[in-house]
């Protein structure tokens, strides 16, 4: 590898990972740019290895963004995000509730139990759990909590814990459950859900999913072609447009960091990324 | 402003709602609105996040009432993805440019006349010249196959009589074991080009694919007829296998087709032919007049690709000629037609022991073998070769018949 070469660091939590950076630097390569990609199996490690300096530009989901942007001063660093898929702007997350049992608000919940997906899931876990303590809700003492832990270390990428968090409450072990908005559709034409299963109790605020970080150190001219390239992506375009359907993007949008606030919020109510930042800050 | 509108009723996007909003949005440009209205329940989440995953803009319009209210903008990307595509062919082959000379590999499968999205890896089809495997017969011939399709378990009288001789039913055997011998050759030559072919040819591939299915028939029929009154089955020789292998070895698809079906299967014609006439038991004369009626097929759809073929490639005839004269020296070290098969089908003809039925028998195989070289002849006429061409290959084919 040569020293101009860009390296992007990701989290393998599909083999198709694999497909998406060998196309991806395929198509670096066909505009000029040396790129190539390192694989982590899960956020934390990957994050770890940015702050190091193992490679450049990190494929951060929003927890990982959000452990990047605050371990990066301990080191007298600054992170920023700037490039993210147009699907990832605007999310919603959903509290869902059978459409024929008694639980029909948040405050329905009391003393029930609320299925969500794995532990470090910004979309089917944290996030939605602080808006059941925004509704004056304590999570794990108001209402119990039951995780649905597939492939903790990936940040929920993987779809598995929604999906049998749903199937939970279809199987009356739960008596809510928590997903990320799109997939409601996903799940109904799966067939996992049968149309007017659910209802909805809860549809939290919009926020931001994944993002392109870099710290203030990486190589300028590179990452400022780096980006101009991804933005230039154009769905028109054959030779990318599988790229964009493996990845579930239409279009590349400039990064912005306003859509973190939720799970910002989240993490700072339960301290749940203390442990993790002491150790890093060590 | 808003150009077109759309009424969901209660219709939910977990219920096949969008396709009425993808209908909606098919009648305005890229920029342009839809103003979607519906009351099922979970609208405006699925809304938002449908027209997010398909690259369209939700503005929320009117959120609260019972109905939901709001404008779509129509984004590029659906109609982004059919730039550039092509459309392969066309469907009816006697349309103009319906077959091209040479398919690309990024066709694919996609059915002919299809329209073929930009950017595909492609599939690799050695077999993509339309000069060497094409035939405007094939429709036709498939067709003609795919109605004659016979059934063995009702086609054929198991239980006819049959009164001859042990001897002249061992022979049957071992004609029958012969036969599922070349059959096999004969199945696995066309299916190692099916699987090198084009899908653009569609009519050739389903040719080529229910001549296997044929193939398949006549050794079930042949390995039932032998086993009938038998355990086991007869002889198999290693120059009738050596013969076998420099067929199913032929890499070249005209040259295999050439080898195998005009002069093989050809020949077999006659072989089926005398069996039908010659043999004891109504159960073999109808297992051979069924198989025979399917080679026929195989043998013009042979002739129907090479006399097209040899038209516009003038030198393909020298290349065909050479391919015989190549099989036959590489033949030369073996023996020929196996004794065992040659005494069986001169008892079989004979149908008994006495000395005017054997006298019966070995003038019906002799003229056989004439039958043979006259039928040979004939085709190698049709594909253009001369008469003096014509006797000098057919004398060079193997003397083991396929």
């Amino acid at each position: 590898m040569s020293q101009d070469t860009l390296v992007l660091g990701a989290v393998a939590y599909d083999a198709k990972v694999v497909p998406i950076w060998d196309g991806f630097l395929a198509y670096f390569a066909r505009h000029g740019l040396a790129f190539d990609y390192v694989l982590y199996s899960n956020y934390e490690r990957q994050v770890e290895a940015q702050l190091r300096g193992d490679f450049h530009v990190g494929w951060s989901s929003p927890l990982a963004w959000l452990e990047a942007e605050r371990a990066a001063p301990r080191r007298g660093r600054t992170a920023r995000a700037i490039a993210m898929r147009d699907t990832d702007q605007d999310l919603t997350s959903l509290i869902v509730a059978r459409a024929d049992g008694p639980v029909a608000t948040i405050r329905d919940l009391r003393g029930r139990r609320l299925g969500v997906g794995a532990t470090d899931s910004p979309q089917a876990t944290l996030i939605p759990l602080e808006h059941v303590a925004a509704e004056g809700l304590q999570p794990g003492v108001d209402v119990e909590v039951v995780h649905h832990d597939v492939l903790v270390g990936k940040h929920g990428d993987h779809v598995g814990g929604e999906r049998d968090a749903v199937r939970a409450l279809l199987a009356g072990k739960v008596d809510a459950a928590c997903l990320l908005d799109g997939n409601h559709l996903v799940f109904a034409r799966e067939g996992v859900v049968p149309p007017g299963a659910l209802r909805v109790i809860a549809r939290t605020g919009a926020y931001d999913h994944c993002n392109m970080t870099v710290l203030d150190d990486a190589p300028a001219g590179s990452i400022a072609r780096f980006t101009e390239l991804l933005l230039a992506m154009s769905y028109d375009d054959p030779s990318v447009r599988s790229l964009l359907d493996l990845e579930g993007l239409k279009a590349w949008r400039p990064g912005r960091t306003t859509g973190y606030e939720l799970l910002s919020r989240a993490i700072d109510r339960t301290g749940y990324l203390e442990p993790w930042l002491a150790r890093v800050a060590a | 402003m808003t150009a077109a509108a759309v009424e969901l009723g209660d219709l939910g996007l977990d219920e096949g709602a969008h396709l009425l909003v993808k209908r909606a949005l098919a009648g305005v440009d890229v920029g342009g609105v839809v103003r979607v209205r519906g009351r099922a329940p979970t609208l405006a989440i699925d809304l938002d996040a449908w027209c997010r995953a398909q690259g369209h803009a939700v503005a929320p319009v009117d959120t609260t009432g019972a109905t939901y209210v709001a404008d779509v903008r129509r984004g590029g990307a659906v109609v982004g993805r059919w730039r550039g595509a092509e459309r392969a062919g066309a469907v009816d082959p006697r349309a103009l440019g319906a077959i091209v000379d040479h398919p690309p590999a990024r066709w694919g499968l996609a059915a002919r006349g299809a329209t073929v999205e930009a950017g595909a890896a492609g599939l690799d089809f050695p077999l993509c010249d339309r000069r060497v495997v094409w035939a405007d017969e094939a429709a036709r011939l498939y067709a003609q196959a795919a109605a004659a399709q016979w059934d063995p378990a009702t086609a054929i009288p198991w239980d006819a009589p049959a009164p001859h001789p042990p001897e002249v039913e061992d022979a049957i055997v071992q004609v029958m074991t012969y036969l599922i011998e070349n059959e096999t050759a004969a199945l696995i030559v066309p299916a190692r080009f099916l699987a090198q072919l084009h899908p653009h040819f569609r009519e050739v591939m389903q040719l080529l694919a229910i001549q296997c299915a044929d193939e398949a028939r006549h050794i079930e029929v042949f390995t039932r007829r032998g086993a009938l009154r038998r355990d086991a089955l007869g002889l198999s020789t290693q120059g009738g296998q050596a013969s076998l292998a420099t067929l199913v070895r032929e890499p070249d698809f005209a040259l295999a087709a050439f080898l195998l079906s005009v002069l093989g299967e050809g020949t077999f014609l006659s072989l089926l032919w005398f069996l039908r006439d010659h043999a004891p038991d109504a159960t073999t004369r109808e297992v051979a007049r069924l198989a025979a009626q399917d080679e026929a097929r195989h043998v013009a759809f042979g002739l129907a690709h090479l006399a097209r073929h040899a038209a516009e490639e003038p030198t393909l005839r020298a290349r065909l000629a050479s391919a015989v004269e190549r099989r036959h020296a590489a033949l030369a070290g073996t023996a020929g037609l196996n004794e065992e098969v040659f005494d069986a089908l001169v008892l079989l003809a004979a149908g008994g022991w006495d000395a005017a039925a054997l006298r019966r028998g070995h003038a019906a195989v002799v003229a056989l073998s004439q039958d043979m070289d006259a039928g040979r002849q004939q085709r190698l006429r049709r594909l253009g070769f001369t008469t003096g061409e014509a006797e000098a290959l057919s004398s060079l084919h193997t003397r083991n018949f396929m």
